[in-house]
This record gives C-alpha cells, sequence and structure tokens, in this order.
C-alpha cells in the first residue's frame, strides 16, 4: 500500500509536521503583548512555505521579534522546531548586516576582555546618562537599561592563580564551560562553582581552548563566526571527553546552544556535547540520586527563596535538577514561581526598539517576585538575572551559588571519604 | 436572474465557466459583442480547476504532436506577458533515469526544437545544481520552457476583464435545455441552480464551451460531440518541494509530471477513461495514489516522504477527431464545430479539446467564428492585452502592515491595492497559510461572484495550505456570514460543505500528519462546534 512508501515523513526541522493548533502561539510571550508579532506559528512554519517559494516574503522585522526563548517548541505537542525554523530563516534570508550595536552585544568574549580590563572606567561609564544617551541614539541600547557590571579580575584569571594547581590531587574530574558571563562579569560564579565540587571530590578543569558559544552571534547576525568558535569548544570538549573528563556549566542558554542546536542550527558536530556536556546542577542531582555524593548543609542556614524557569532551561527540561537541589537544602524555604519568560532574552531587551515589549513580557513575573517577600531568586541563566535585578528589588543567585552558601565543606568531604 | 438579462437579445451566449469559456467571453466582449457567459456552479469546477497548473512549454508533446506542441510554446511565451501575475517562469527538467533510454532525449530535443521550443541539453550535474530535489542518478536532463500557471487566477482575470468590456455574468444558472426554432439555436433554457427558478436568455450564436459536459449540451442541441473522459489524478504536497517542473525525458506515461506551484507542489497525473455518468463526481482510489507516489519518487526521491495534503481528480475532455463515430482516432488538439456546416444546425458553436494551455488560442478560434458569422470584423487583441492585474504599472505597496501583502500581490497582480485594507480588522489574516485577509475576502464577496466558502477558496486559496480549513474555515465562515448577510445556520451549512469537501481530498491520502490534521479537524468541528447538526 501507498502508505507504507510513507512511513517516515521527513521535513526540516519538522516544519510538515505543524498541525496548526496555533497552541504555540498562546504561549509565545512576544505575541501576547505585541500585535505586531505574528506569533511563531505564522512567522515560522507557515512563512517557511512562502520563503521556500521566494525570499521576497522573508519579513525581517516580524521575525525579528522572536526571542528565541523556545517556549513555542516547549509547547508544540508535533515535535515542530519552531524556533529553530524562524532562527535559520534568518540566518539565511537576513539582508542587514550588523553594526556597531550588534558588535558590541555579540562579541561577549572580546567586548568582556576589554572591559575587565579596565572594569571600574567600563562600570562607572555605562552608568552615565551622557554615555546612556549615546548608546541610546547612536549605538540603539535602550538607555533604561541597566548594564551588567563587568568584574575586575576575569574568573580565568582566578582559576590559575588560585585554584588550577589543587586540581591534580582529585581523583575524579570535570571541565568547567564557564561561560562568558562568570568570566568576565560574575567570577564569583565560577568560583562557587569549584567550591561545591571540590567539597563533592571532583577536580575541576578549564577546556584547552574555550570560546562564547555563539548564542549572541547567532542572534545578531554574526554566523560565519559562530560557527568557527562553535568548532572550537567542540574540538576542545572532544579532547576533555577523551582524557575521562565530562562537561559542566552554569548557563542554561549556552548549554541549550552547544548541545542541542549546534547541529541543525551551524551544521558543527556535536556528539560530544550532546553526550558529555550537562549543567552543573543536573551533574550533581545526579550523584545524589545514585547515592554516589552525598551533600551536607549547615544548620543555621535559613532563606527564602524563589525559582524562576528560564525559558531555555524549560526547553532542556532539567528545571526539576536544579530545583531538587536547592530543596535539599533543608534550611531553605522554596517557592516555585510561575514559567514565564523575563523578557530579556539575552541581548534582545537591550536593544531600543525591543525594550518596551521586553518589560512587558516581564511584567507579570516582577510582580509574582515582589509579591513573594523573598531573600534570594534563584535561577539558571545570567540573563535573567539582570532583567529581574534590573525590574524589581530581589538580588539573584544561581543555584550553585546557594549551594555554595550553604554547603558545609568539611562534612561533605569527610562525608563523602571512601 | 436579473431582469434586464432576460430582455436583452444578446449577441452571443457562453455556456460553461472554465478557462476556455470565460475566455470566449472576454474576447467577444473587448471585440464588442454583447456577450452573456452562463456556468451551471462556480468558475473553474471542471478540468480548468483540476490539473497541475503546468505552464506547458509543449515539450511534452514535441515528440507525437508537434501541432500541439508549437501551439503551447506560443501560447507558453503570450501568457508570460499577458497573465504574468498567474504566471511563475522557473523554466523545467525533463530528466533520463537510468533505466530509461538516453537515445530518446536526442530524438526529444530535436523535435522540440523543430517545434520551436528552446530545448538545452544539460549536465546532470548542473542539473542536480539547478534542482536540488531531483533524483541523484539522472544520467541527463534537458532544460526547457516550462512554467507553472494559476488557473484559478487565470480565470478570474478573464472574468474580470469580460465584465470591464461588458459581458454579463451569470454563475449557478445551468442550461437545461436550447431553445431550437427552424434549425437555429435561439438561446438557452436556464435554472438557477441556488433558487430553483428557471429563465431564458436569447442571443444570435450560442457557444458551447463546456468541456467535458459540453458532449451532453451537443445532445441537448440533437448533435454529437464524441468525447472520451479521461480521469487524471493527483497529489498536492505541503510545501514546494522542487523549484523547477520535473517530467521524465520518454514517452508521456503516469505521473512523469512535477509541478511547483505557489507554495505547494503538485504530482500527476494518471489516465484512466471513465464513464461519462460518473464525471460529476471523481475520487482518487488508493491504486492512484499509490501510481502517483512510486512514480513521482522517481522524480524526485524525497516525495517519498513529504506530507502529503490531498489528493484530487479531473477528467479531460478528449475528443474524437470530427466525422470518426468509433472514437478511436483522439486528438488532444483544439476543436472548434460550426454546427452549421457540420450538422446544419445555425447559430450554434462548440469549442472543445485542447487544453488549459491553449484556452487563449481555443477563445480566438471560436471568437473568430462568431465574429465572422455576426459580419463583425474586428482583430482579436487577447495576445497582446495584459489581464487585469497583469499590466506593467508598478503596485502600489500600502504605508502600513505589509503583512500579507506579497501574498496579494502574488492572487491579484496589480490589482492588489484595490483589495480592501483601510483598518486593522481587514489586515488581519483569515487564512494564516496562505496568508488571506478579512479585506480579501471582502473583496472577493464584491467582485468575484463568491458567496460561498468553496468559491472563496477557488478566489483566494482559503483553506488550500497545510490545515486545508482546520484554522481557518470557522474565521472565513464568520467574515463570509457578515459580508454576505447570509442566515447563521445557511452559513453552517456551507461551512459544512466545505469541510466534506476538504475531507474528500484528504481521505485517499489519510495517515501521518494528515490523518493528525484530520482528526484535530473533526476534533473541533464536528465536537466542539457539533457541524453535523447543520449538515445538508
Amino acid at each position: 500500500m501507498a502508505e507504507n512508501l510513507q512511513l517516515l515523513s521527513i521535513s526540516e526541522n519538522n516544519l510538515e509536521k505543524c498541525l496548526k493548533c496555533s497552541i504555540c502561539t498562546v504561549y509565545c510571550p512576544v505575541a501576547g503583548v505585541t500585535p505586531f508579532y505574528p506569533g511563531p506559528k505564522h512567522a515560522g512554519p507557515d512563512g517557511e512555505r512562502y520563503r521556500i517559494k521566494d525570499a521576497v516574503f522573508f519579513d525581517e522585522k516580524a521575525l525579528k521579534m522572536c526571542l528565541n526563548c523556545k517556549r513555542c517548541e516547549v509547547a508544540c505537542p508535533e515535535g515542530v522546531q519552531i524556533a529553530d525554523i524562524i532562527q535559520s530563516a534568518r540566518i539565511k534570508y537576513a539582508k542587514h548586516s550588523p553594526g556597531l550595536r550588534e558588535f558590541t552585544l555579540a562579541n561577549t568574549d572580546l567586548v568582556g576582555s576589554m572591559a575587565t580590563l579596565m572594569a571600574p572606567v567600563a562600570n562607572f561609564a555605562t552608568g552615565l546618562s551622557p554615555v546612556k544617551a549615546v548608546l541610546n541614539t547612536a549605538v540603539k541600547i535602550d538607555k533604561r537599561r541597566k548594564f551588567p557590571a563587568y568584574a575586575s579580575q576575569k574568573f580565568e584569571t582566578w582559576y590559575k592563580k588560585h585554584a588550577a594547581a589543587e586540581q591534580d590531587k582529585y581523583a575524579k574530574q570535570v571541565s568547567y564551560f564557564h561561560g562568558c558571563y562568570a568570566n568576565y562579569n560574575y567570577p564569583q560564579l565560577g568560583k562557587d562553582l569549584v567550591k561545591v565540587m571540590n567539597a563533592i571530590g571532583y577536580g575541576v578543569k578549564l577546556l584547552d581552548k574555550e570560546k562564547c558559544c555563539g548564542v549572541p552571534l547567532v542572534s545578531n547576525g554574526f554566523i560565519e563566526q559562530a560557527k568557527k568558535q562553535g568548532e572550537i569548544n567542540m574540538a576542545s570538549m572532544r579532547e576533555s571527553v577523551k582524557q575521562g573528563r565530562p562537561i559542566i556549566t552554569t548557563s542554561t542558554s549556552c548549554t541549550l546552544m552547544m548541545r542541542n542546536e549546534y547541529d541543525h542550527l551551524l551544521h558543527i558536530d556535536n556528539k560530544v556535547a550532546q553526550d558529555n556536556l550537562s549543567l552543573a546542577t543536573r551533574f550533581i542531582y545526579k550523584l545524589v540520586e545514585s547515592g554516589e555524593v552525598k551533600l551536607a548543609f549547615h544548620d543555621d542556614y535559613k532563606k527564602r527563596v524563589c525559582y524562576h524557569t528560564p525559558c531555555h532551561m524549560e526547553r532542556l527540561g532539567w528545571t526539576v535538577y536544579s530545583t531538587s537541589l536547592v530543596k535539599m537544602i533543608p534550611g531553605v524555604q522554596f517557592i516555585m514561581l510561575d514559567s514565564q519568560c523575563c523578557g530579556i532574552a539575552g541581548t534582545y531587551g537591550f536593544k531600543k526598539e525591543n525594550y518596551e515589549v521586553s518589560q512587558k513580557i516581564g511584567e507579570p513575573l516582577f510582580r509574582q517576585i515582589e509579591e513573594a517577600n523573598v531573600d534570594n531568586v534563584i535561577t539558571d541563566c545570567e540573563t535573567c538575572k539582570w532583567q529581574i535585578e534590573m525590574s524589581t528589588s530581589a538580588k539573584v543567585l544561581n543555584p550553585i551559588s546557594i549551594l555554595a552558601e550553604a554547603l558545609d565543606v568539611e562534612k561533605t568531604i569527610e562525608l563523602n571519604k571512601k | 436572474m436579473n431582469a434586464n438579462i432576460a430582455k436583452k437579445h444578446y449577441d452571443v451566449i457562453i455556456i460553461g465557466g472554465g478557462a476556455t469559456g470565460v475566455g470566449t467571453a472576454r474576447d467577444c466582449a473587448m471585440r464588442g459583442l454583447s456577450t452573456l457567459l452562463v456556468e451551471r456552479y462556480d468558475f473553474t469546477t471542471g478540468a480548468t480547476g483540476r490539473n497541475h497548473g503546468l505552464l506547458h512549454s509543449g515539450a511534452r508533446y514535441a515528440v507525437t504532436d508537434k501541432e500541439s506542441a508549437t501551439e503551447c510554446i506560443e501560447e507558453n511565451m503570450i501568457l508570460r506577458k499577458v497573465a504574468r501575475h498567474c504566471v511563475e517562469e522557473h523554466d523545467g527538467l525533463f530528466i533520463t533515469l537510468p533505466e530509461d533510454d538516453l537515445a530518446y532525449q536526442a530524438k526529444f530535443v530535436e523535435s522540440c526544437l523543430a517545434a520551436g521550443i528552446r530545448a538545452d541539453i544539460i549536465d546532470p550535474e548542473e542539473a542536480k545544481r539547478l534542482e536540488p530535489s531531483v533524483n541523484p542518478t539522472l544520467i541527463g536532463a534537458v532544460r526547457v520552457p516550462d512554467g507553472s500557471i494559476d488557473p484559478f487566477r487565470l480565470t478570474i482575470a478573464n472574468v474580470t476583464d469580460a465584465k470591464l468590456h461588458g459581458a454579463d455574468i451569470l454563475t449557478y444558472h445551468e442550461v437545461t435545455e436550447l431553445i431550437i426554432e427552424n434549425g437555429r439555436v435561439l438561446g438557452v433554457k436556464l435554472r438557477d441552480n441556488k433558487t430553483g427558478e428557471m429563465s431564458e436568455a436569447r442571443a444570435e450564436i450560442t457557444v458551447n464551451a463546456a468541456g467535458i459536459w459540453g458532449t451532453l449540451i451537443a445532445k441537448m442541441a440533437g448533435v454529437t460531440v464524441n468525447m472520451f473522459p479521461a480521469k487524471g489524478s493527483l497529489l498536492v504536497f505541503g510545501h514546494r518541494v522542487n523549484n523547477m517542473v520535473i517530467n521524465r525525458c520518454r514517452k508521456p506515461a503516469n505521473a512523469d509530471i512535477l509541478v511547483p506551484g505557489d507554495v505547494i507542489t503538485v504530482i500527476g497525473t494518471t489516465s484512466d477513461r471513465v464513464p461519462i455518468e460518473t464525471v460529476d463526481d471523481m475520487r482518487v482510489t488508493p491504486e492512484e495514489v499509490e501510481v502517483l507516489l512510486t512514480e513521482g519518487a522517481q522524480l524526485a526521491p524525497a516525495l517519498a516522504t513529504t506530507r502529503i495534503l490531498r489528493a484530487y481528480a479531473g477528467v479531460r475532455p478528449l475528443v474524437a477527431s470530427d466525422n470518426d463515430p468509433s472514437g478511436r482516432s483522439i486528438s488532444r488538439g483544439i476543436v472548434c464545430l460550426d454546427h452549421e456546416t457540420r450538422d446544419g444546425l445555425a447559430g450554434f458553436v462548440t469549442i472543445t479539446g485542447g487544453k488549459l494551455m491553449t484556452y487563449r488560442l481555443m477563445a480566438e478560434i471560436a471568437t473568430d467564428m462568431v465574429c465572422k458569422k455576426l459580419n463583425v470584423d474586428k482583430k482579436c487583441e487577447t495576445a497582446t492585452t495584459p489581464l487585469p492585474g497583469a499590466e506593467t504599472s508598478p503596485i502600489e505597496e500600502p504605508k502600513s502592515h505589509v503583512y500579507a501583502f506579497n501574498a496579494r500581490v502574488g492572487r491579484h497582480g496589480t490589482y492588489a491595492s484595490k483589495v480592501v485594507s483601510k483598518d486593522e480588522i481587514d489586515n488581519a489574516l483569515v487564512c494564516q497559510c496562505e496568508e488571506v485577509t478579512v479585506g480579501e475576502i471582502k473583496y472577493a464577496v464584491e467582485n468575484q461572484h463568491v458567496s460561498t466558502l468553496t468559491q472563496l477558496r477557488r478566489r483566494t486559496r482559503v483553506g488550500m495550505g497545510t490545515c486545508q480549513g482546520e484554522l481557518c474555515a470557522l474565521r472565513a465562515a464568520g467574515v463570509l456570514c457578515e459580508t454576505c448577510k447570509k442566515s447563521v445556520s445557511e452559513s453552517a451549512a456551507d461551512l459544512a460543505d466545505f469541510m466534506n469537501e476538504r475531507w474528500k481530498g484528504m481521505y485517499p491520502v489519510g495517515w501521518g500528519s494528515t490523518l493528525s490534521e484530520a482528526q484535530l479537524m473533526s476534533n473541533i468541528y464536528q465536537g466542539l462546534c457539533g457541524l453535523d447538526n447543520f449538515s445538508k
């Protein structure tokens, strides 16, 4: 029979599996706050049929409004990779070459290295109204946006000076893909990770070569550079695995990009990441669950916290690892926030034209956070952290940092001695 | 029916709202004849709306039928100019596969050139570069000026122009009888298929352009036009698999043409003789689907794994060569019969045979005959005068809401700016798969003889996309109900008809995502909305 011929329905990003049910559009944070974005179904699978016909149907203005939060993909009952259809279309058809703003936002590596060198000046300057005015009008980075502060010492520098030497004494080891955020903006996160991993008996090494995962490069139009950097990262990870070190990270978006998107978005062989790359919380949780590792916490640690699910965490489906780990801390009073987008979406919210939409998307989340009246908001994403700290009175921490705070290191080391 | 039409005495009445009929109406009207066109249902309900949508280069006929091939390439070049908004000029390939005889290619190219068709032999590697979906095992390829044409747009553009030149058009008016007195056809008796009301219309000449149903019209006039209904089935795939037409370079056979049209790809056709009694309800069989898929995958292997949206079938009006009562000798050429000289019946002309590609030429031939009979000395201008929408004037872009504008230009050409777009409601999308706005529906109702969803589909592509109406039918029904001031129960019954018609085409290919789609549709329309209560 004819249908035997058609047992497999194959189409790029599962385009043809779309049943047009529109559930994705219901879950789209952007479509909910502005009528000018047609929603993921129309921008994605619907539009794709037309773009295949003729590039003239590529509606750059509309597609640029996509946050790439991937909540549409989580919602889709048919497994259509809606956000990937949109991202691929932007990669393939975008006519406007990226400008100074895109360069600044995309090159987290380069800009980060320069900014950490003169962190006090950079942090002071980006906070000044005249500088913000220039950024606002000339570079079109919204002046209402607070810039993430740069650290005066990179994580890598700290690691080499203070941590590298001791790592060989641990029998088991991991490599840490710290990402640009931990390196340039918040080295404390990296330090916390080393502390926790060491406590449970794991040495932490860095990759031979680590480059920005490429998330900001792709969303700002620097595809070739993203590919080059991706290849370097994958080569480093292959080497790491060869030496018996799986790779852990503390950033959801970097993880999602390298593990789930390199292959079809940038056509990079990322099998090594698919098999061996994990968020640190997932890595640790699995160890605890299997009984391989035990954790001990300070008796007097008390905190009321709430957890915000980053969009890319939702896409990975790994929220439960982070929340379960935090809930293991006896002194923690845990509140789960509704899973909704904060509106920043990496560099999206920094752009002047997106500011209003970005803040509108986050509004219900901000309200919920204020009402929760907590000591800390916990989340696995650095850009969510910026957005929430800018838009609420809350202080935001990565679950690894909470863990580091609450962990009784001595007792933990003792517990894990065999 | 409009009382004026009954009172009027026309120069010519044309029976049939397919491409040939409306083309003839346009030509007659342009030559200054007072013209009435009658169609029993809607435009394009016969073979015009049920084919590949292929802008034939004529190459397919070059070896076997040079005359048809020459007609095709000439009309091909004309339509690119006068119907530019209905045409996609992407060229086509004739590929030779390992099991085909490569020697046929030389004969093929020679015949093409003899018929005036450009035919370039290209390297198989070059063919793969030009058309990545092509079967990679090909051993030969010839590039020809094939393209695709939207028969719905083409037909409606002819209707629009016929009306601009003063023609009257009656859809849903079925000829029940020819009025014949003293060996002369004086006009037609009509039944309004919506109200059942009977009426008459009279003219000097009556032209039978009813396609396969022409044989029945001829019978009413007491003359014989032998036709052989040949069913052709086709499959519609979910997106454009190929961007050039792909043909097989061998003697024409089943399922050997793959045509990209608008946002889909069509494979066809099969060819089977069917009895004339069955032509009003053609259904695609599982065997036909299998042939189409297996053969189609030979042209582009991706077809074997690409979602099929629906299957449909049309009937070719093949005509026996005149004076051959056995009907063995069949012509694909144009047949224009003057029943006065042939059968002694004055005032009656039959135009048939031919194909979509030659509709304009058929109209010209028929109109020439009508003019000769009426002693009107006016030259045909349809080969040079663009159809409405195909003029070269630049298209005015809307100030805001470029949304769906390109799709609109695709459908209406320069007439895109006439589509209502004054506020946000007008610009709201009703059909998202095919980007049809509320304004476009209003335009269709006001200008294109639309009062039902199926008519609307033929004008705008509402419901022709991936979801086959699952998402848009209800919304379109709402807009139609309001715009046409229909009653709710009437609209609901129309919606039920429309959904049944969509299901008819999905049923033969009801597996995988198409089956899921149908299930979702059924849940929404039967389950949630209780549409069964409104079915007739």
